[in-house]
């Protein structure tokens, strides 16, 4: 079953002169896939990813995702959506600083508000113990190493039970050790509990491991 | 649920402003000393507005019917020939009296009206007060003094002796404080009257009032009206002023026209009588309230400066908000409610140090010296002063913190999550 669709999607630059970044990109990501965006750098892998995450609005063609028509709503819609059916992972993990590891993780699913706070709580200690990290639950977020803020950030996209994870250049800041740990949770996450995954990523060994490699190049789509 | 995203945005804005408290503390301290100055200043300038206006008032009447010898009269001439072109040049005044005409059936007539609290006839002159050896310039004022003390209550202004005993004594005098300083006279003794006119008579002081007003302290004594019709030769109808108090001082203009035009003599209300002392009081007022408009701006610009260098430091977190699903309006109330934190807390410090500061105001000595008798600061504590000080520091920092705080709603989080 698909969970995003991407119909003819062309996009420029126009800064410092028109630039087509984006070809024609046709794209259909099923349900449970680990796919890989790989490419060199200003092949437009990255930009095609923040198209498909729904924060860059400025493209032509069609975006889908679990079934919903997302090109061409406004800006609080996307928020909202972005809030329920997508998680985010980034390189520099981006947690809030200020903010206990436990508080980190709980943020998106308070925005939500869908749930009790106690509920939304133990269901952020349950993601944290899963991926080994509970111990830290109440320390100030950056008092943690690299690979387990990378681990609290991952919590942190699946606490809303997110259609798709997408994530850029998730092990780009890591050691070979944390790499394969994040590795080995999204592949958890992918057979086990049927997650799809995108991740941009210029690791080849990475990339090799996952289900589906979409190669880029010139703003298109290779193979 | 959405009292819990309230609840949310608003511990995120807690978290920030905990996080540095230094800066939060700064923030707030300019809006606490623009409030606490404000506070102040205007407790202290309404504190004497309304204390010299409260003396001023208490010892004037609210309108005053005397006759106008200076209004410029027709010629003769003009009045034989009205259709010519007649000029006459520097045309000297003429002798006149300055009774006013017709007094008694006058103040029967104005006591019927029913926003009059009480009219009193007087008459006075320019005297000498001679006391041994010293000849002081003063002014004698016959009055009904139970009358008088209904429209100024003299009874309270009274140092020594009592109102009543100049209506037992036809030759009795009560004198003004700083006049009989100077003469050096206390109750009791007799001093001689001396009119322009060269009429002389000796009185004996009955009583020392003080209104608390140098003016009026060091040159007025009250006699009874008999007693300055006789020193001044003239006859038991012969009245130069009328004063009045109304139930609203503010109707004196209106009231005091009619009365103008119903009697044919002039009548002046205390507006036009005080026209310099209440200019004083507007400029004051403007003043006061320039100063600490101008507080609270320079406190808003250390909001403003403050949030903007906050929002700066934290651009990585608003995108990682945005991309987690806050909308603009989310980011924008995180920061706007920072900085209205930082207003209300800032403005009730204020009001506290405001209040402390016009306490210890109230407190602190002053001498008023001849002019006015005062021995400490006035301030007004009225409530409305702290009212507006409040909604002026809210405000200013609302308006200050909306720039940054929108300015944060734009940020684009794509930028910032892939330029690292």
């Amino acid at each position: 079953m698909e969970v995003l669709v991407t119909r003819q999607i062309n996009k420029y630059f126009y800064e410092p002169e028109k630039f087509q970044v984006l070809k024609e990109i046709n794209l259909t990501v099923n349900r449970g896939e680990f796919l890989s965006l790989v490419g060199k750098s200003g092949c437009g892998k990255s930009t095609l990813m923040y198209v498909l995450s729904t924060m860059d609005t400025d493209y032509e063609g069609q975006l889908e995702i679990a079934g919903q028509k997302l090109t061409g709503k406004k800006q609080d819609e996307l928020s909202a959506f972005r809030n329920e059916h997508i998680g985010f992972v980034f390189q520099f993990h981006y947690l809030l600083p200020e903010f206990t590891v436990l508080q980190n993780v709980m943020m998106p699913a308070l925005k939500q508000s869908k749930y009790a706070r106690e509920d939304i709580r133990d269901k952020a200690m349950h993601r944290l113990k899963t991926l080994g990290v509970e111990e830290h639950a109440h320390k100030p977020s950056n008092k943690l190493s690299g690979g387990q803020q990378q681990r609290v950030a991952i919590a942190r996209a699946l606490i809303n039970d997110p259609d798709i994870i997408m994530c850029d250049e998730p092990t780009g800041n890591l050691d070979t050790y944390n790499t394969h740990l994040v590795f080995d949770i999204f592949r958890q996450l992918t057979s086990e509990s049927n997650q799809t995954i995108i991740t941009v990523t210029h690791d080849d060994e990475f990339a090799s491991k996952t289900d589906r490699i979409v190669q880029m190049s010139d703003g298109r789509v290779v193979v | 649920m959405a009292g819990n995203r309230f609840q949310l945005t608003f511990e995120i804005a807690k978290v920030h402003l905990l996080s540095k408290p230094k800066q939060t503390i700064i923030a707030m301290l300019g809006v606490t000393f623009g409030i606490a100055m404000f506070i102040a200043l205007v407790g202290l300038m309404t504190g004497l507005n309304d204390f010299t206006e409260d003396i001023t008032m208490t010892s004037a009447p609210d309108i005053h019917i005397y006759k106008d010898i200076t209004k410029p009269r027709q010629s003769i001439l003009q009045q034989i020939y009205p259709n010519d072109m007649v000029w006459v040049y520097h045309q000297k005044p003429k002798n006149e009296l300055t009774k006013v005409r017709n007094a008694k059936k006058i103040i029967e007539l104005i006591r019927k009206n029913e926003l009059v609290r009480g009219v009193a006839p007087a008459l006075s002159s320019q005297v000498f007060c001679n006391y041994g050896p010293v000849q002081l310039n003063g002014y004698i004022l016959g009055v009904d003094i139970m009358e008088e003390d209904k429209l100024f209550g003299i009874k309270s202004k009274m140092k020594e002796g009592r109102i009543e005993e100049l209506l037992a004594n036809r030759e009795g005098i009560i004198m003004g404080k700083g006049l009989a300083q100077k003469l050096d006279t206390k109750k009791g003794d007799r001093v001689v009257i001396t009119t322009p006119e060269g009429y002389t008579m000796t009185l004996k002081i009955v009583g020392i009032f003080q209104m608390g007003i140098g003016v009026i302290d060091n040159v007025r004594c009250y006699a009874n009206i008999g007693t300055v019709q006789t020193i001044l030769q003239q006859d038991p109808s012969y009245i130069t002023d009328i004063n009045i108090k109304l139930t609203d001082r503010h109707l004196a203009k209106k009231i005091a026209a009619e009365l103008e035009a119903k009697f044919d003599t002039k009548a002046e209300d205390w507006e036009t009588a005080n026209a310099t002392f209440l200019t004083g009081v507007i400029i004051r007022n403007i003043i006061t309230y320039a100063v600490s408009v101008t507080l609270l701006i320079v406190a808003g610009f250390g909001i403003y400066n403050i949030l903007n260098m906050t929002i700066y430091n934290k651009m990585k977190d608003i995108a990682i908000l945005k991309a987690m699903g806050f909308a603009g309006g989310d980011v924008k109330s995180i920061f706007m409610i920072q900085s209205l934190i930082i207003g209300v807390i800032g403005a009730m410090a204020g009001l506290l140090i405001g209040y402390g500061l016009s306490v210890l105001i109230s407190k602190t000595p002053f001498n008023g010296g001849d002019i006015i008798s005062l021995d400490h600061f006035p301030v007004n504590f009225d409530l409305k002063f702290y009212m507006i000080g409040v909604v002026f520091g809210v405000i200013t920092t609302a308006v200050a913190g909306y720039m940054p705080s929108r300015k944060a709603s734009k940020i684009d989080p794509i930028e910032i999550l892939r330029g690292q």
